[in-house]
């Protein structure tokens, strides 16, 4: 019973991947770059969240939930301080998706392209309800949660997500 | 417990970071009050980057465009296409350059021109979120930019500063769900409250059904907001129809119509009047005064400003025939108090009605006063509810001592101006 506990510990071990502190910091800086500088040239971009992407991935690949949680609340903070929104809007959010994403990560096999389509999508809409919730909830804010809208903006945030955790693969440590 | 804590780590920590955060968010939303220090330093490392990138699209985005352009030509004709990738480059060039030459004089002469001390600014990033209302522009608190300040462009207003960081300004676009600001419209001068809708147009609040707005008219700032200057223009009316409880007026803000690049703080406020609507008839022409008019009137009555009193029209005479009953009374309008005796507008005629109190016959044989009563008795007119003076009531009588008045009007019946008639003259009091 030790011993396949141990075997299990192990081999999850060897799943895990490790990155570089500079790739830790620029491609979450980037990505919220991108997001405050590109939808003023291309509006359609601006439903593209590349720093909920960079956080799934981060979280799923890492396998750990703490590590997940912090990289979700520092994208997250780092996000609501560009934004109009009380710092914590999406701290809070993205803490939770890190931190269940990392969960997800350690009893899933994430590097299957489709694996990853279907969390990414699961994780938008997740994302965009506990957004909706809380500003609904802390800031009396009555706007609808506009499921259509959520649904499709998933699906496309989650082919973009495939291709954005293809490239970040070859920015994994060689183990 | 230390079982229970490594057991328990990860959602020990997860609760812990949610908590730390709710705890800010809550500090924020009761105290409305922001961590400042948390978004200066986001944005302190963030604007360099902006700006780089900024600076690097605007050197290269002509050049790039040119090269397709180049690349694709060359197959057809290699000289033809290194001519015309010369020529369009350097049109491209030039065209930027003139745009960005007529932006500047734009925005330097609205600068120059308008009383309010304004600084230019750039726009450098947008706010991120897909329903993002707010955008970044590269001048700070070193530039002397303050939140709340007004943001507009030579087209209109485009929002206000929400938060000043040392190198950079938040500017809340007026289409953001949370701006507001004072509007009033040009041509009937209806007041509302104008207020973002999250997307490209703006509503006007608060204007009640009964005011008259028309689709196509322009809204302006009004001033009372403290933030924008009475008078900026923002947006003409898309819209405009009845609703419940208020009238539902959408307004296109011109300011953010073509796009936002450039645009101007105003640091110091002035407030303009809201320009006139050109009426589409032809220009007011103001008739002379009546013949006589002008010719002072023996024994006329001074007006409360000490100025000879010089009546032009039947108002003028109006009044003026109530200050001499009044005068002749000792009546001092606007000081009756309760139980004061009220002026009796028929004194004079009650007394021109007296035997040998002057009263002339005329020609025809009629009473020597104005009458419009059918059977012509005298005192039937004031009996009525015309009051005395206007044109269809009776004039004075008319004193035989003092010459006939000529005509004041040419509008007036010919048969009631060759009647005479008496100048304005102080009664005898009864």
């Amino acid at each position: 019973m030790r011993y396949s506990e141990d075997l299990l510990h192990s081999q999850r071990e060897t799943q895990i991947s490790r990155f570089r502190a500079w790739v830790l910091l620029l491609v979450p800086l980037a990505a919220i770059l991108f997001q405050v500088y590109i939808p003023r040239f291309f509006q359609f971009l601006a439903y593209l969240e590349l720093p909920l992407i960079v956080t799934i991935y981060f979280a799923l690949m890492r396998r750990s939930p703490i590590g997940g949680l912090l990289v979700g609340a520092a994208v997250g903070l780092a996000q609501d301080s560009l934004s109009q929104m009380p710092l914590g809007m999406y701290g809070i959010t993205k803490t939770i998706i890190g931190y269940v994403a990392a969960s997800v990560g350690l009893r899933l096999d994430v590097d299957h392209p489709m694996i990853r389509l279907i969390l990414s999508f699961l994780f938008f809409v997740f994302h965009h309800f506990i957004f909706w919730a809380l500003a609904r909830g802390l800031l009396a804010q009555q706007d609808n949660f506009e499921a259509q809208r959520t649904l499709v903006l998933a699906l496309l945030n989650g082919i973009v997500a495939v291709s954005v955790f293809h490239f970040l693969d070859k920015l994994r440590e060689r183990a | 417990m230390e079982t229970f804590l490594n057991r328990y780590r990860n959602i020990t920590v997860l609760l812990l970071v949610i908590f730390a955060q709710l705890v800010l968010l809550a500090y924020q939303v009761k105290s409305n009050n922001d961590v400042r220090l948390i978004r200066v330093w986001a944005v302190t490392a963030v604007t360099p980057f902006a700006r780089t990138i900024e600076g690097a699209r605007s050197g290269t985005a002509g050049f790039l465009d040119n090269y397709v352009v180049l690349h694709d030509t060359r197959a057809e004709n290699e000289r033809m296409r290194t001519e015309l990738g010369r020529l369009k480059i350097e049109n491209q060039f030039l065209k930027a350059e003139l745009a960005t030459a007529d932006r500047a004089k734009a925005l330097a002469v609205f600068e120059s021109q308008s009383p309010s001390k304004m600084v230019a600014a750039r726009v450098i990033a947008t706010s991120p979120g897909a329903s993002a209302s707010a955008v970044f522009v590269d001048r700070g608190s070193t530039s002397g930019i303050e939140k709340g300040m007004a943001v507009v462009t030579p087209d209109g207003i485009v929002g206000k500063v929400l938060a000043s960081y040392p190198t950079a300004s938040q500017v809340l676009l007026a289409t953001d769900p949370s701006f507001a600001a004072g509007a009033v419209s040009q041509k009937n001068h209806v007041r509302g409250i104008l207020k973002g809708l999250g997307h490209g147009n703006c509503r006007v609040d608060y204007v009640q059904n009964e005011e008259k707005v028309e689709s196509g008219e322009w809204f302006y700032t009004t001033g009372d907001d403290r933030i924008f200057p009475k008078g900026l223009p923002i947006g003409r009316v898309t819209v405009a129809r009845s609703g419940n409880p208020f009238q539902e007026i959408l307004v296109e803000p011109s300011g953010l119509a073509s796009g936002l690049e450039e645009v101007l703080i105003i640091l110091h406020g002035v407030h303009q009047e809201i320009p006139e609507l050109k009426s589409s008839s032809g220009p007011v022409y103001l008739m002379p005064a009546p013949p006589g008019s002008d010719t002072a009137q023996p024994g006329a009555a001074s007006t409360a400003m000490g100025e000879p009193a010089t009546p032009a029209t039947d108002a003028d005479r109006l009044l003026q025939h109530y200050e001499e009953v009044g005068a002749a009374q000792n009546h001092k309008f606007g000081d009756n108090p309760v139980g004061s005796k009220p002026v009796d507008f028929n004194s004079q005629q009650k007394a021109a009605d007296k035997p040998g109190t002057g009263s002339k016959p005329r020609a025809d044989g009629a009473p020597g006063t104005l009458r419009d009563g059918a059977t012509g008795r005298p005192g039937e007119g004031e009996t009525g509810t015309n009051p005395p003076g206007v044109s269809s009531s009776p004039r004075p009588p008319v004193s035989p001592s003092q010459p006939p008045r000529p005509p004041v009007s040419p509008s007036q019946p010919k048969a009631a101006a060759s009647q005479p008639k008496t100048p304005a003259t102080k009664p005898d009091p009864q």
